[in-house]
C-alpha cells in the first residue's frame, strides 16, 4: 500500500501531496521536511529507495521534480517505480510534454489524474489510455457546465438590458 | 458583485506568490488572499466558492493553515453540478483527514452521490470515500459500495473495489460481505477491474482465514489460468510496458498466488508450472521485467517447498546481486534476507559479494547488506566477518557507524568463541567508535572482564595503550578508567603477562595521569567523571605513593556544581585523609559479577520494572527495590535501573555504600563472589525474607514506656524547632501505649498529629519516628528520627541510611551528631522528609540501615519499617 505521494521540486518546494494514511497537519510538514532532506541530497547513481521510519520511500527524479511514494517494507519497490513512471507518462500525455510549471498552475489537474490512477493507496488502472479518456470525459463535463453558465448569464444580461 | 470577494483568479494568485522574492513577501500575499477568502466565506459567496477553494488548496500545499475552508468543501459537495462537486471532493481529500469531526457531516452527501445517476459523480464519491473515509463512514456506506461492485460500468466497479479495501481495513468485520462479489470480479476480463479485484481479494485474505480458504478452493485454478493468459498474451499496446503486457497485473496475480499458496501444498503445486515459466521467460533487461521477477521470487520463497523452483529463485537473486543497477542489488539483498531462512547455504555462497555491499557508497544498500550479513554470521565465519566489519568501521561514514557498531557488538556478544577474542574485538570497537556504543554493551563488557581473571592484566594494559591514542571515545574512557581503578597495580607491575604481549613500562603516575585527563576532559559527562572519582579512590590505596596527588585531584571536584560529583569528592576526600586504616579494605577489588545472573537480569529488567509496582502494593516493599535506591541516591541516571545490583551501574552503588558504611567481615574476601554480588544493596533494600536482625526489632510495646521517658528528657539539647513536635508526639505515644497520661496531646497550630512509632529496636539501639504534616500538603510527611543508645558504651561514626520504594521520595537531613553516648543519656535526631506520591492509596514503608563503631568495631543493623501509621 502506498501511504503517501509527494512531488517535491529540487529546491524543496512541495508541488503535490496526497495522503492515503492519516497524518496530522503537523506530521505532514515534518514528513515532508525529513524526506526532502534525505532525498534531495542523494547522489544521482544511488538506488531509488530510502528507508525511513520502518517504511520505504521510492523516489524518482524527472527533470527538476522528485516523485516520491512511501510504501510498506514488504511491498515491491520496483513495481512502485513503474507506478511512478506510469503516472508521469499519463501527465506527459495530458499536458503534452509536461513541465514543472504545468503542475504548478494546474495542480488540481494533476490531482484529478492521480485520483484516476490511485485510490486508497492502491493502483486503480494499468491502462494510460483509459485514464486519459476518463479525465477528458470529466473535463468536458466541466467545460459544458461552464458554457451553459456563460450562456445563461448572457441571456440574463440581455433580458435585463 | 460582492466588493470583498477576491477579484484575482487562481492563476494570478499563483503568479503573485511565485513572484515573491522573500518569505515575508509571500506571507503578505497569502495573508491578503486568506483575508478575502475568509470574507467570502462569511458572506456565503456562491459565485467564487470553487475558485476560492482552489486557491485554498494551493495555499494549503505551501503549508499555511486553511481550516476555515473546510466547510466550503462540504458546501461545494452539496451543490448539484459536477464541476462544483469535483473541486469540492478534491478539497475534502486535501484539506481534511479522517480524524476531523467535520468529515462526518459529509456522510449524507456521499450517500446521495453514490446513488447519483451521473456515473462520474459516483466515481468522485467513491474516490473520496476510498481515500479518507473513517471507520464510522465505512460502516454507514459499506452497503452502497458493495452494490457498486456490480455496477454496469467497469470504471465504477474498479473504484468500488479499491474503496472496499479501505472499508475492510477500517472495519475488518465487514470483510465477509465482500467475499462473493470479489469472486465474480476475479473472473472479469477488464484489466482495471481484475487488478483492483485481486487487490481486494488479497486484503480479504489478510483479514479472514475463511475468505482465504474460500478463494484458495474456488479461485486458484482460475487465477493460474489468468496469469498464463497474461504471460502468453500477444502485444497489446494499451497495456504494454517495455515489451511486457501489463506488468502490474502480473505482479498482482503473483502476489495473490503467493497468499493462496502459502501453507497449502495443493495450491502451491497447481501454480508450479506457471511460476517456472515466469521465472525463466521474463526479460530481465528492463525494470518492469525485474519487478515481475522480484515478485515471482518472493512468491516461490513463500509457497510450499518445491525445491526445483527455489534453486531457480536463488539463481535469479544471484544474478540480481551482480547487477550494476543499484536498485536491483538493493532488492536482491532485501530478498536474500527472506531466503536465508529457506536455504542458508545458498545465500552463504554470496557472502563476499554481500560484504562488498556493506561498503557501498549508497546508504540504503549498506543498511540492507549489513542486516543480511548479520543473519549470515555463524560460529565458523564469525572471526573473519567480524574482522572485515571492524576494519570497515575505521573508514565508514559517521552516520553509518551507529548501525554498524550495534551489529558488530551484537555479533561479538552472541558468537564469541573465547573471552580474549571478545575482549579484543570489543576494545577495537570502543577504540574506533566508542561514542556509538550503547550502555548495555560496555556494561556487559565489564562483566566479562571481571570474569576473565587471567586476562585482567592484559586488558588493563591494552586499554591503557588504547586510551593514549583515542581519548575522545567516551565509552572507551569509561571502561579504561574502570579497569585502571580496579587493576591499576597489574598495569604498573606487568602482572599476568600473556605470551603475546610486549612488556610496557607504566609508572603509577602515568596511570593516575590517564584518570586525571579523563576527569578533566571537556567532553566527559557525569557518569564518566563519577567513575573517575571512584577509580581515583581505588588507586589511592593501590598506589600509596600517589596518595597525595590523588587527594589533590579528588579535592578539585569539591566545588563541582553537580551534586553527585561534589558529594563523591567530599566523601572520598575524607576517606583518603581520615580513614587510612580502613581504606584498603574499602576499596577492595570488585567482587566478580556472575555472568549468568547478569544476562538474566538484563533480559528480565524490563519485566521486573513492570512487576515492581504491583509488588509494592502487595507487601509494601518492592521486591526489586534496586530502582528506588537508584532514585534515592540519584546515581547513574542513564543506567537501566533494575539491572543495577549486578551491572556495573551497581558497582558505583556498591562502592558508594561500602564507603558510606564500614566494611563488615563477610565482605573482605573476594572468594564469596556470589554472596557479595548481591550483598549490601540487596540486603539493605529488599529481597525476600527480612534479615535476621529484624526479628529482634519487632516493637516491644511493653518495654517502651520507660525508655521513652528517658529519651524525651534530653530534649533541651535539640534544636528548638524540633523540640515541640517531639515533645508533643512522644507524649501522645505514651498516651497511646500506656494509657496513663490522660492529658490530651497538645495539638500543633498547623497540620495533623500522628502517634509516634518505634520504628526499630534491637538490644542495643532504638529508633523512634515522630511525624508531622504541614497543612495544605498532605503528601509530605516530616519525620523526626530519634536514636537512643540502650547499651552503656558510646557509639561513634554513627550513620543512618534509609531507602524507600519508588512511589515515595525521601529527603534526609544531616544528623544532629555522629556520636551516640551510652545509657540513653543523649540521643541523635535526624529529620527526614517523605513525599508520598500515592498518598491515600499506599502506606509508607522504609528499609533502614544503621552503622556505627562500638569499641572500634564496626556494627551494622538493618531493618524494615512497615508499621507506619496509615494515611501518611
Amino acid at each position: 500500500m502506498i501511504h503517501f505521494v509527494l512531488l517535491i521540486s529540487r529546491q524543496g518546494k512541495v508541488r503535490l501531496t496526497k495522503w492515503y494514511s492519516p497524518y496530522s497537519q503537523k506530521e505532514r510538514s515534518k514528513v515532508i521536511r525529513e524526506l526532502s532532506g534525505m532525498i534531495l541530497t542523494r547522489g544521482p547513481k544511488l538506488c531509488n529507495f530510502v528507508e525511513w521510519r520502518g517504511f520505504k520511500v521510492v523516489y524518482k527524479r524527472y527533470a527538476s521534480l522528485y516523485f516520491c511514494m512511501c510504501i510498506n517494507q514488504e511491498d515491491n519497490e520496483l513495481e512502485v517505480l513503474e507506478i511512478i513512471h506510469h503516472y508521469v507518462e499519463i501527465l506527459d500525455r495530458y499536458f503534452g510534454s509536461v513541465c514543472e510549471l504545468d503542475l504548478i498552475f494546474n495542480f488540481h489537474k494533476a490531482y484529478y489524474i492521480l485520483d484516476e490512477v490511485l485510490i486508497a493507496g492502491e493502483l486503480q488502472e494499468s491502462s494510460k489510455k483509459t485514464v486519459a479518456r476518463l479525465v477528458a470525459a470529466q473535463d468536458s463535463l466541466v467545460e459544458a457546465a461552464k458554457e451553459e453558465a456563460a450562456s445563461i448569464s448572457n441571456i440574463i444580461a440581455q433580458a435585463t438590458k | 458583485m460582492n466588493p470583498f470577494s477576491s477579484g484575482t483568479r487562481l492563476r494570478d494568485m499563483i503568479r503573485a506568490i511565485r513572484a515573491c522574492k522573500t518569505a515575508a513577501e509571500e506571507r503578505a500575499v497569502i495573508r491578503k488572499e486568506c483575508a478575502s477568502i475568509r470574507a467570502a466565506v462569511s458572506d456565503n459567496d456562491n459565485d467564487y466558492r470553487h475558485r476560492n477553494l482552489a486557491k485554498l488548496m494551493f495555499i494549503h500545499m505551501l503549508g499555511y493553515p486553511t481550516h476555515f475552508g473546510q466547510m466550503e468543501c462540504l458546501k461545494l459537495i452539496a451543490a448539484p453540478g459536477f464541476p462544483e462537486k469535483r473541486i469540492g471532493y478534491l478539497g475534502l481529500m486535501l484539506l481534511l483527514d479522517e480524524r476531523q469531526e467535520v468529515l462526518m457531516l459529509v456522510t449524507n452527501s456521499l450517500k446521495q452521490d453514490l446513488n447519483h445517476a451521473n456515473q462520474y459523480i459516483v466515481g468522485l464519491a467513491l474516490c473520496a470515500l476510498g481515500n479518507i473515509c473513517s471507520a464510522e463512514m465505512a460502516r454507514d456506506l459499506a452497503p452502497e459500495v458493495e452494490r457498486l461492485l456490480q455496477f454496469r460500468d467497469p470504471n465504477i466497479r474498479k473504484k468500488a473495489a479499491l474503496c472496499s479495501i479501505r472499508i475492510v481495513k477500517k472495519v475488518p468485520d465487514l470483510a465477509e460481505n465482500f467475499v462473493n462479489p470479489v469472486a465474480s470480479l476475479l473472473k472479469e476480463k477488464h484489466h482495471g477491474v481484475l487488478l483492483t479485484g485481486i487487490q481486494l481479494c488479497i486484503e480479504l485474505c489478510n483479514h479472514s482465514e475463511e475468505a482465504l480458504e474460500y478463494f484458495r478452493k474456488k479461485c486458484t485454478e482460475g487465477l493460474v489460468k489468468v496469469l498464463k493468459d497474461v504471460v502468453n498474451s500477444s502485444y497489446a499496446p494499451e497495456y504494454d510496458i517495455s515489451g511486457i503486457a501489463d506488468p502490474f497485473l502480473h505482479i498482482r496475480l503473483l502476489h495473490l498466488l503467493r497468499v493462496l499458496g502459502h501453507g497449502d501444498a495443493d495450491a502451491s503445486d497447481s501454480m508450479n508450472d506457471i511460476l517456472a515459466q515466469v521465472a525463466t521467460k521474463t526479460e530481465s533487461n528492463k525494470n518492469a521485467g525485474n519487478a515481475i521477477l522480484y515478485e515471482c521470487v518472493e512468491t516461490i520463497m513463500s509457497i510450499e517447498d518445491i525445491s526445483g523452483l527455489r534453486v531457480l529463485a536463488i539463481n535469479i537473486l544471484g544474478r540480481f546481486l551482480s547487477n550494476r543497477d543499484n536498485n536491483i542489488r538493493y532488492v536482491a539483498l532485501n530478498m536474500l534476507m527472506k531466503a536465508v531462512s529457506v536455504d542458508d547455504q545458498a545465500v552463504q555462497r554470496h557472502r563476499t559479494t554481500i560484504l562488498e555491499c556493506v561498503k557501498d557508497s549508497d546508504a540504503s544498500i549498506r543498511k540492507r547488506a549489513l542486516e543480511l550479513i548479520y543473519l549470515l554470521v555463524n560460529e565458523s565465519n564469525v572471526k573473519a566477518l567480524t574482522k572485515e566489519l571492524i576494519d570497515y568501521l575505521q573508514v565508514s561514514d559517521q552516520d553509518f557507524k551507529g548501525d554498524l557498531t550495534a551489529k558488530i557488538c551484537s555479533i561479538v556478544e552472541k558468537l564469541s568463541p573465547d573471552k580474549i577474542w571478545y575482549i579484543d574485538q570489543m576494545l577495537k570497537v570502543l577504540f574506533e567508535a566508542g561514542n556509538h556504543v550503547k550502555d548495555e554493551v560496555w556494561h556487559a563488557l565489564i562483566v566479562v572482564i571481571t570474569n576473565a581473571s587471567n586476562l585482567h592484566g592484559y586488558t588493563v594494559r591494552l586499554l591503557y595503550k588504547a586510551i593514549q591514542k583515542s581519548a575522545d571515545q567516551e565509552t572507551l574512557v569509561r571502561v579504561a578508567v574502570w579497569c585502571i581503578g580496579e587493576y591499576g597495580d597489574m598495569l604498573v607491575n606487568n602482572i599476568g603477562m600473556l605470551n603475546l604481549e610486549d612488556p610496557i613500562t607504566v609508572t603509577e603516575n602515568d596511570a593516575v595521569d590517564v584518570v586525571e585527563t579523563a576527569i578533566k576532559h571537556h567532553s566527559s559527562d557525569l557518569t564518566t567523571r563519577a567513575m573517575c572519582l571512584i577509580a581515583l579512590l581505588k588507586l589511592s590505596s593501590r598506589f600509596p605513593s600517589c596518595s597525595q596527588r590523588i587527594k589533590d585531584i579528588v579535592t578539585q571536584s569539591k566545588g563541582s556544581l553537580l551534586l553527585e560529583l561534589q558529594q563523591r569528592s567530599i566523601e572520598f576526600d575524607s576517606i583518603i585523609e581520615k580513614h587510612q586504616n580502613i581504606r584498603s579494605a574499602l576499596v577492595e577489588r570488585m567482587p566478580v559479577l556472575d555472568e549468568a545472573t547478569f544476562s538474566g537480569r538484563k533480559a528480565g529488567s524490563i519485566l521486573a520494572a513492570a512487576v515492581s509496582t504491583s509488588l509494592n502494593s502487595v507487601n509494601g516493599v518492592s521486591t526489586s527495590a534496586a530502582a528506588p535506591l537508584v532514585d534515592l541516591l540519584d546515581l547513574g541516571a542513564d543506567e537501566p535501573a533494575t539491572a543495577a545490583p549486578t551491572s556495573s551501574g551497581g558497582n558505583f552503588l556498591q562502592d558508594l555504600l561500602d564507603v558510606g558504611t564500614s566494611p563488615f567481615p563477610s565482605q573482605s574476601g573476594t572468594t564469596q563472589a556470589q554472596k557479595n554480588g548481591t550483598d549490601v544493596l540487596l540486603d539493605l533494600l529488599s529481597i525476600g525474607s527480612p534479615p535476621p536482625e529484624n526479628s529482634s526489632s519487632a516493637p516491644d510495646i511493653l518495654s517502651l514506656s520507660q525508655d521513652n521517658k528517658i529519651s524525651v528528657s534530653p530534649l533541651d539539647s535539640l534544636s528548638s524547632a524540633t523540640a515541640p513536635s517531639v515533645q508533643a508526639s512522644s507524649t501522645a505515644m505514651m498516651d497511646l501505649l500506656d494509657g496513663f497520661d490522660p492529658s490530651p496531646p497538645p495539638t500543633k497550630d498547623n497540620g495533623t498529629a500522628y502517634p509516634p512509632i518505634v520504628a526499630f529496636e534491637s538490644s542495643s539501639l532504638r529508633l523512634m519516628f515522630n511525624f508531622s504534616k504541614q497543612s495544605g500538603s498532605p503528601q509530605v510527611t516530616e519525620i523526626v528520627a530519634n536514636f537512643t543508645n540502650k547499651s552503656s558504651n558510646v557509639y561513634t561514626n554513627f550513620i543512618f541510611q534509609a531507602a524507600v520504594p519508588k512511589f515515595l521520595q525521601l529527603h534526609l537531613e544531616p544528623a544532629s551528631s555522629n556520636t551516640l553516648p551510652g545509657n540513653g543519656n543523649e540521643s541523635i535526631t535526624q529529620k527526614l522528609r517523605v513525599t508520598n506520591s500515592q498518598h491515600g492509596k499506599k502506606s509508607m514503608v522504609m528499609r533502614i540501615r544503621i552503622s556505627y563503631k562500638l569499641n572500634n568495631k564496626d556494627v551494622l543493623e538493618e531493618g524494615q519499617i512497615s508499621n507506619f501509621p496509615r494515611d501518611l
